[in-house]
């Protein structure tokens, strides 16, 4: 099959159809539509972490002008409004603690910004001033405001569980084995890293708009959601309106990186209370209360082992993760950690290997996915792990990686991982290679030397990382496995219209990835028509009734594969169509750039796009054949994709500040074949500048009364264009062998590979003073004091 | 409308307007929710992060962080004013230039992000790679990394990045 428009298809460069729409100011965004009656939903927020609510006045704010209600959290729950506490979709073991997570809370809070009750009022500042007016009295309990707290197991984040463990889940064949290859390994590293919490700040805030239709009781959800199916399944599970009464549309979506991947209260406040009202409820959440109002990303404290022989190939990996739940279990939180099980001996071979995960309580908000969701935290720890052994060793970064990755870095294909699953394809050596080249490491090493030499201000750190990450969710059968309560395939629809124009329906749900123009781009080569014959509808559950969304890298590799099956399947409908006009046997009809023709008569030919009328008409169709011309699949992936790459990060120092400048980033990563270049480089840029500022700018900060003390984006530091370089990248291709596409996936791939690459570079410019490892954020502050503290000041 | 409602004129991309407002009313809240320009976007609450970067009289401003009042008598520009779409495809060269440079995602930052650099550009014409950075200190993006939005503003300046 060839593409008709080389500059149209799999493969090209082609500029964005989402654009146009976006930089006019013309997209609809979930604030941005308006409902006549509308209702503004203000939510009284929790100022205690951990405390029983003892009494609510709301008589203040129910006297205020254009105050609908006031409802508390007691009231709603004698309401009846919701029949489950929202949704928990991964119970990891059968065993696992799940308290009730209420929309509100009845009696008792267990975060900071937990609602505690709801205002509707007429006016966006109506609903605001209404909020303060409400008084609550809230009777202390004592907080757990860290992960070493909850692991203490003094105080309880939730006190009738009694502890807050809330399970244990563990990959772990042979302790007695890896206990061995520790006790007689020449090198070992014992490493303790913080995935400090991050807040995950898609520029769109959340938000809903609920519209009701009273008489036939159906409800139409607006969400700024990344799940707008899930949503809908989980809404009617959770409130009891039969599923087919709720519609779920997430129009124009500003990003979500995982945040966007949840059940929340305000979402099924908003459709209960719509339907209870008879009016449009909406609400909008301000960038400040989304620290309590929207999960957070990482919060785990990490425990990697790694023993190796004399010439540090690697004999055994040990990890142990206390992971932070946060308060609640929300859709996929004890999962999160699990993501990144697989992972934790990265792309290297080892004998032994040995993972635990401990899930904990904290009275902090709930975390779950955030870019990359345990994957960044997996490779962090196999990547800050292998350099500080190859310090042990006494060789370069580069050389142990060489000596450990599978397969000697030569070209595989469904290689066995110690944890039990399959890597579909890999080639490492290639990427470390032109990472190397492409930085020119050579040379920086040697400017490095003549920094040190020189004793300069300004000291050079060169950072690597060779990352592997499991994506393109998932298999549903190996999902069932770890107990998660959905599937993995993805929906697709492909019609070809009247008028010969195709309309392609996802079931993945784009807030950025361009999911409208690589799909056409799919539809182009594969059916032989312009990218500007296809339209794609998404992110309503009336127009794309079957599909499981976007998050996990899934999209293409799932979800853009549905669609090119299923053009697949409207292609050989068409043939017997085409064969039918032609007298011929369909097996005899080849299809070219667009065309069915007969076999040794090319001259005799007519176009797909002819046949959408034909099918239409159906005036003359072959006998038992339906009219209309379309198709749909559900692909359930036979195995997992297992995109990686090798990233090098190049930062500079200054020794009197402690600030640490990133002054260079090149990234080589492979994803397997490409739909559209440009769309993938854009998803490494913004990767990768997400993980660096996990390691060089961002922590979600909690006093030690669980009170989260920079919840505005003036204290929680998302960097700006001026702290951050351009970014090289180059890619090698290893089609994964899972996917007819030979597609893997690449959402993720940036930030799971930054944050180690800079903060190896980061240790590897302070190595001078014995500094082995820096925690993240590596502030100004904390690079001072570590060099302070190497120098012998006692800090 | 409560009853301290203030009048205020001000013209948005060419046309005039006569609101009344509460005086505690924010510029973006009277372009969105009063005359219904929806382009320009909110994304805090502590004039951080520029999505509602818009231009009074020519030069950029967050308009989150002005009163509607204070706009009284403005010429103020907006994303949906940027474009001169009456004849025919007419998207602004900035406009223009992050598209062709994919220089958006999800697009919520790319109003503003747009109007901050149709500014920087007006107010400093031979700006290196380093000097667009700088000037878009005042703009966050959470999708692009920012490479492909510097990538934009030089190509609009006429340079290669």
């Amino acid at each position: 099959m060839t593409i008709t428009d080389e500059n149209a298809g799999i493969g090209s460069r082609m500029l964005r159809k989402e654009d146009g729409a976006l930089v006019t100011g013309e997209a609809k965004f979930v604030d941005d539509i308006h409902v006549p009656g509308e209702l503004w939903m203000g939510m009284v927020r929790s100022t205690a972490a951990h405390a029983r609510i003892v009494s609510i006045d709301a008589s203040a704010a129910k006297e205020m002008p254009g105050v609908e209600a006031v409802h508390t959290g007691a009231e709603l729950a004698a309401m009846e409004l919701w029949v489950a506490p929202l949704p928990c979709a991964w119970p990891v073991t059968d065993d696992m603690a799940n308290p009730p997570h209420w929309p509100v809370a009845p009696d008792t809070v267990h975060h900071v910004g937990e609602i505690v009750a709801v205002v509707l009022a007429d006016s966006r500042y109506g609903a605001a001033d209404a909020v303060e007016q409400v008084v609550v009295e809230y009777e202390s309990l004592a907080a757990v405001a860290s992960i070493d707290q909850a692991v203490a197991d003094t105080d309880h984040a939730h006190t009738d569980l009694g502890t807050n463990k809330a399970y244990t889940w563990a990959i772990d064949e042979d302790p007695e084995g890896t206990q061995a290859a520790f006790d007689a390994a020449a090198h070992s590293v014992t490493c303790r890293f913080e995935q400090q919490r991050l807040i995950p700040a898609a520029m769109e805030p959340r938000g809903v708009v609920a519209v009701p239709s009273p008489m036939g009781g159906d409800v139409t959800l607006y969400s700024a959601s990344q799940v707008p199916h899930i949503l809908k399944v989980m809404a009617a599970a959770t409130t009891g309106i039969p599923e087919q009464k709720i519609r779920v549309i997430a129009p124009a979506v500003g990003g979500g990186f995982g945040a966007k991947l949840n059940i929340n209260p305000d979402e099924i406040l908003a459709i209960t209370l719509a339907n209870r009202m008879g009016r449009a409820v909406r609400w909008t959440e301000s960038r400040t209360e989304a620290a309590g109002s929207t999960h957070q990303g990482r919060g785990q404290m990490q425990y990697i082992e790694l023993a190796s022989d004399s010439d540090g190939r690697l004999t055994a990996i040990r990890v142990k993760i206390d992971a932070d739940m946060g308060a609640y279990m929300m859709l996929i939180t004890p999962g999160v950690p699990l993501l990144g099980s697989f992972l934790y001996h990265g792309v290297y071979e080892t004998p032994k290997f040995s993972f635990t995960c401990e899930g904990w309580f904290t009275n902090r908000t709930p975390t779950d996915a955030y870019r990359g969701a345990g994957r960044p935290e997996a490779s962090y720890a196999i990547e800050r792990a292998m350099d500080m052994l190859s310090y042990e060793v006494g060789i370069s970064p580069e050389e142990i990686r060489r000596r450990n990755y599978i397969n000697g870095g030569e070209p595989f294909e469904m290689w066995e991982n110690p944890a039990g699953i399959s890597f579909d394809s890999g080639h490492y050596s290639p990427t470390l290679d032109r990472a190397l080249e492409m930085a020119d490491v050579a040379g920086l090493r040697a400017e490095q030397q003549r920094r040190r030499d020189a004793g300069e201000v300004k000291q050079l750190g060169i950072g690597l990382c060779t990352y592997v990450e499991i994506c393109g969710l998932a298999p549903s059968r190996a999902l069932g496995g770890l107990k998660y309560a959905a599937g993995g395939w993805e929906h697709a629809t492909v019609r070809l219209l009247p008028t010969g124009k195709v309309e392609v329906v996802s079931g993945s749900t784009p807030h950025g990835q361009g999911h409208e123009t690589s799909w056409s781009q799919i539809i182009a080569t594969k059916m032989g028509v312009s990218p500007d014959d296809v339209t794609v509808l998404h992110s309503d559950t009336a127009l794309s009734p079957l599909g499981l969304d976007t998050y996990g890298s899934r999209s293409l590799a799932v979800g853009g594969v549905a669609i090119s099956m299923a053009a697949e399947k409207v292609i050989e409908k068409a043939r017997l169509i085409a064969a039918h006009q032609f007298e011929a046997a369909p097996e005899d009809v080849e299809f070219e750039a667009g065309s069915f023709s007969v076999a040794g008569t090319p001259s005799k030919s007519v176009h797909i796009q002819e046949l959408g009328f034909v099918a239409f008409a159906a005036h003359d169709l072959p006998d038992g054949l339906e009219p209309n011309l379309q198709e749909q699949v559900s692909f359930d992936p036979p195995n997992f994709a297992f995109p990686f790459g090798t990233h090098v990060a190049v930062v500079e120092i200054d020794e009197d500040t402690g600030g640490v400048d990133l002054i260079g980033y090149f990234a080589v990563d492979d994803c397997g074949n490409q739909i559209n270049p440009l769309i993938v480089e854009g998803q490494v840029h913004g990767g990768v500048v997400q993980g660096a500022a996990q390691a060089l700018y961002e922590v979600a900060v909690y006093d030690d009364q669980a009170n989260i003390t920079n919840p505005s984006l003036m204290d929680y530091l998302v960097p700006s264009a001026a702290e951050v370089p351009s970014i090289s990248t180059d890619f090698t291709c290893t089609p994964s062998t899972t996917n007819p596409l030979g597609v893997k996936g690449v959402g993720e791939a940036g930030t799971i590979g930054s944050a180690a690459a800079v903060i190896n570079a980061v240790v590897d410019a302070l190595r001078p003073h014995g500094i082995t490892d820096m925690a993240m954020p590596a502030s100004p502050m904390r690079v001072r004091q570590a060099i302070e503290a190497a120098k012998g000041g006692a800090s | 409308m409560p009853a301290n409602a203030v009048r205020i004129s001000l013209s948005v991309n060419g046309r005039s307007h006569d609101l009344e407002v509460e005086p505690r009313t924010l510029l973006v809240h009277a372009l969105r929710d009063e005359i219904g320009l929806t382009g320009t976007n909110i994304g805090c609450d502590s004039s951080s992060c520029g999505a509602c970067t818009i231009l009074v009289d020519g030069q950029s401003a967050k308009s989150c962080t002005m009163l509607a009042v204070q706009a009284e008598g403005c010429d103020i520009t907006t994303i949906e004013g940027l474009a001169d779409t009456t004849d025919g495809d007419g998207l602004h060269p900035m406009q223009e230039a992050f598209h062709q440079c994919h220089g958006l995602q999800c697009g919520y930052c790319t109003p503003g992000m747009i109007l901050a650099s149709v500014s920087l550009l007006e107010e400093y014409s031979d700006l290196d790679e380093q000097g667009v950075r700088a000037g878009l200190e005042g703009n966050l993006c959470r999708c692009t990394g920012y490479h492909n939005i510097v990538k934009a503003v030089l190509s609009a300046a006429g340079k290669e990045a």
